[in-house]
């Protein structure tokens, strides 16, 4: 997978569609979602519309800013281990497509 | 004055003397709702009729009998001498993004229509304890994907109450349209990028983010989780200040949830602003902009009634003592929105990996060859265009080739966003601010498919309340007054980290003083066309 180049100054984006179909198709390929030749167009479209857009933030320099991923401090608490009842198995299934002998149904995961 | 329209306080106080009775007030507000409301969104209905265009559509589940359950043991509990709590009897709804035990929690989405919650979300079970009687679910953006509430599965969409031709604003939309129409007092919404003040401000009523962690999300279908803050919906500063009390607080259950304590938020709500230091900031009064036709960059200022609006809050809060700070620079105000693009997306695809149609939701009713088919399918009739294109554009930023680039120099741009509210409210700085006014949005509301369907311009709907959620700090929207089409005005303050207990008494200070103004009279038009 490739990105392709898109042209930019500094305050002029020259829309150019900076995303391949091959790439849209490999991406929901990863992300399991089958989508039809319309959507992938649509979705080519918007996805380097928005690419472009983002290109902003080239601008500005990040050299010594430490990327924040959260504002709470990173903390790992502790609770005292004790047991507690959890939700019963039966309203926990209940919300699924098929189960049998309380596990879930699937079709065979290996030809 | 019927008594859907009363506060949530004056309703929790009636309530307590026995003047009226839960009982009476749900009656009331469920009669509201039938009249404003019309058909509940639902999936598989393609297109609206003309007689659709006329009503809020608020809704997705009412759940009147649960209701009515709730209100007869409230008032049980108080003919038998005991105290419910302080939202005695208020009927109050919640954005259909928080699970609540036994009832539909579908996220606006198709994947999980189906969906009847094992448990309820913390923020909820607090409001229920405090004797408050939930009406049901209202609607949404698809996973709270939008600014304008148009991008959910269950259709109609909610419109705005003062012109149901024009969006209530997203994603909270289904909300904020509730509580301006007198369907409930008070709703339960989400902010992720402005997701409760943008459609607040749209809808005339008040909105606030807490500071991220103060409320639990627990229960909260995820969207952003180190952006998503669940948070209050009101018709006035002191409703909204009641519900912040109930649901704040550490939950042990989400271990974002801050141990901070929760200060007496009312106790302080009637102390004015004399001495307090207000800023304005130029950066919040222009928008940058991408010409959708010629892809330049250009900067706009903001619609000039809403910038009339917010000069005009200043020079009330001045004439109340506080001190106006002018020229407050904020200058990466405006990489808010696209270091949204970037993180909110990462952290979105990462979130909706679990809709898989083996747990629960949706489920592919076709043929499937394997379990990787299933999922496939399952996922590309689950999801609608949004939650489809946030989950592309998240794996593709965050892939390891791309993720220097785009998602780490995201999280690096958001620390520069969160430093230009450091330098501002630091107590030892230069500007030593207790609270930044802005307006919420860049304009009042737009007109149902009038920006739908282009990502990038929704957008700037958010582009000035998506800094406050980037650094995790709070803000509130109060409603400013009309503009010439008679849509409501929007402004917005922000304050510090756990400041909220300041940004309400400013509030409280600015609308108790704008309280005899001429556009305070005037009600929604699905309101006023009951009366004639």
């Amino acid at each position: 997978m490739r990105r392709q180049g898109f042209t930019q100054s500094r305050y002029v984006i020259i829309p150019a569609m900076s995303l391949t179909l091959e790439e849209v198709e490999h991406i929901a390929e990863l992300a399991r979602l089958e989508l039809t030749e319309a959507e992938k167009a649509r979705y080519r479209e918007q996805l380097s519309a928005v690419l472009d857009y983002i290109a902003r933030l080239q601008e500005l320099d990040t050299e010594n800013i430490p990327p924040t991923s959260s504002v709470l401090p990173a903390r790992t608490p502790l609770r005292p281990d004790v047991p507690r009842p959890g939700l019963p198995l039966e309203e926990l299934m209940k919300n699924a497509a098929d189960t049998e002998q309380e596990q879930f149904r699937v079709p065979p995961v290996l030809d | 004055m019927e008594l859907c329209d009363l506060s949530a306080e004056q309703i929790a106080s009636l309530v307590h003397k026995r003047e009226v009775s839960a009982r009476e007030v749900l009656e009331a507000t469920l009669n509201r709702v039938s009249l404003v409301d019309g058909r509940p969104g639902q999936l598989g209905i393609e297109e609206t009729t003309p007689d659709d265009e006329k009503y809020v559509h608020a809704f997705i589940s009412l759940t009147a009998e649960r209701a009515r359950v709730q209100a007869d043991e409230v008032d049980r509990r108080l003919a038998g001498g005991e105290d419910p709590g302080p939202l005695a009897g208020v009927p109050f709804t919640v954005k259909d993004i928080f699970v609540v035990r036994g009832t539909p929690s579908t996220a606006g989405s198709r994947i999980l229509a189906n969906f009847v919650a094992p448990y309820t979300a913390t923020p909820v079970e607090r409001m229920e304890q405090a004797g408050g009687i939930m009406l049901g679910k209202v609607n949404l953006d698809e996973f709270t994907y939008g600014s304008s509430n148009e991008s959910s599965a269950f259709i109609p969409t909610p419109r705005n109450p003062w012109n149901p031709a024009y969006v209530p604003g997203g994603s909270s939309g289904g909300s904020t349209a509730a509580v301006a129409a007198g369907e409930g007092a008070l709703s339960l919404g989400t902010d992720t990028a402005g997701s409760i003040r943008q459609p607040a401000a749209f809808c005339g009523v008040v909105g606030m983010k807490p500071t991220y962690g103060r409320v639990s999300r627990y229960g909260l279908i995820a969207f952003g989780s180190s952006l998503d803050c669940p948070g209050p919906v009101a018709r006035t500063v002191k409703d909204a200040t009641l519900m912040l009390s109930v649901i704040a607080g550490r939950d042990p259950h989400d271990q974002t949830s801050v141990t901070v304590p929760v200060p007496d938020y009312a106790s302080r709500l009637e102390a004015g602003v004399k001495g307090l230091r207000i800023g304005l900031s130029p950066d919040y009064f222009r928008i940058t902009f991408v010409d959708p036709h010629t892809g330049e960059l250009i900067e706009r200022p903001i619609d000039p009634e809403v910038l009339a609006a917010t000069r005009r809050a200043a020079d009330v809060l001045a004439s109340l003592g506080a001190e106006i700070i002018e020229d407050v620079p904020m200058p990466h105000t405006h990489y808010g929105i696209p270091a949204y693009f970037v993180i909110s997306r990462v952290e979105a695809a990462s979130n909706l990996h679990r809709y898989d149609g083996v747990k629960y939701g949706y489920r592919t009713p076709e043929y499937v060859t394997d379990l990787r088919d299933l999922y496939r399918k399952t996922r590309g009739q689950g999801f609608g265009l949004q939650p489809k294109l946030r989950i592309l554009m998240g794996m593709y930023v965050s892939a390891a080739q791309y993720s220097e680039q785009y998602y780490v120099r995201a999280l690096r741009v958001r620390s520069l966003i969160r430093r230009d509210f450091e330098t501002i409210f630091d107590p030892s700085g230069a500007y030593r601010l207790d609270a930044l006014l802005t307006p919420t949005t860049p304009t009042t509301a737009f007109t149902m498919q009038e920006v739908y369907g282009d990502s990038v311009l929704m957008q700037y709907a958010d582009e000035l309340t998506v800094p406050a959620n980037h650094a995790g700090v709070p803000g509130i929207s109060l409603p400013a007054g009309l503009d010439r089409k008679g849509l409501p005005i929007g402004i917005q303050f922000l304050g510090a980290d756990y400041a909220e207990a300041t940004l309400l008494q400013i509030g409280f200070a600015y609308e108790q003083a704008t309280l005899g103004e001429d556009w305070r009279k005037r009600k929604p038009q699905v309101v006023e066309r009951l009366a004639v």
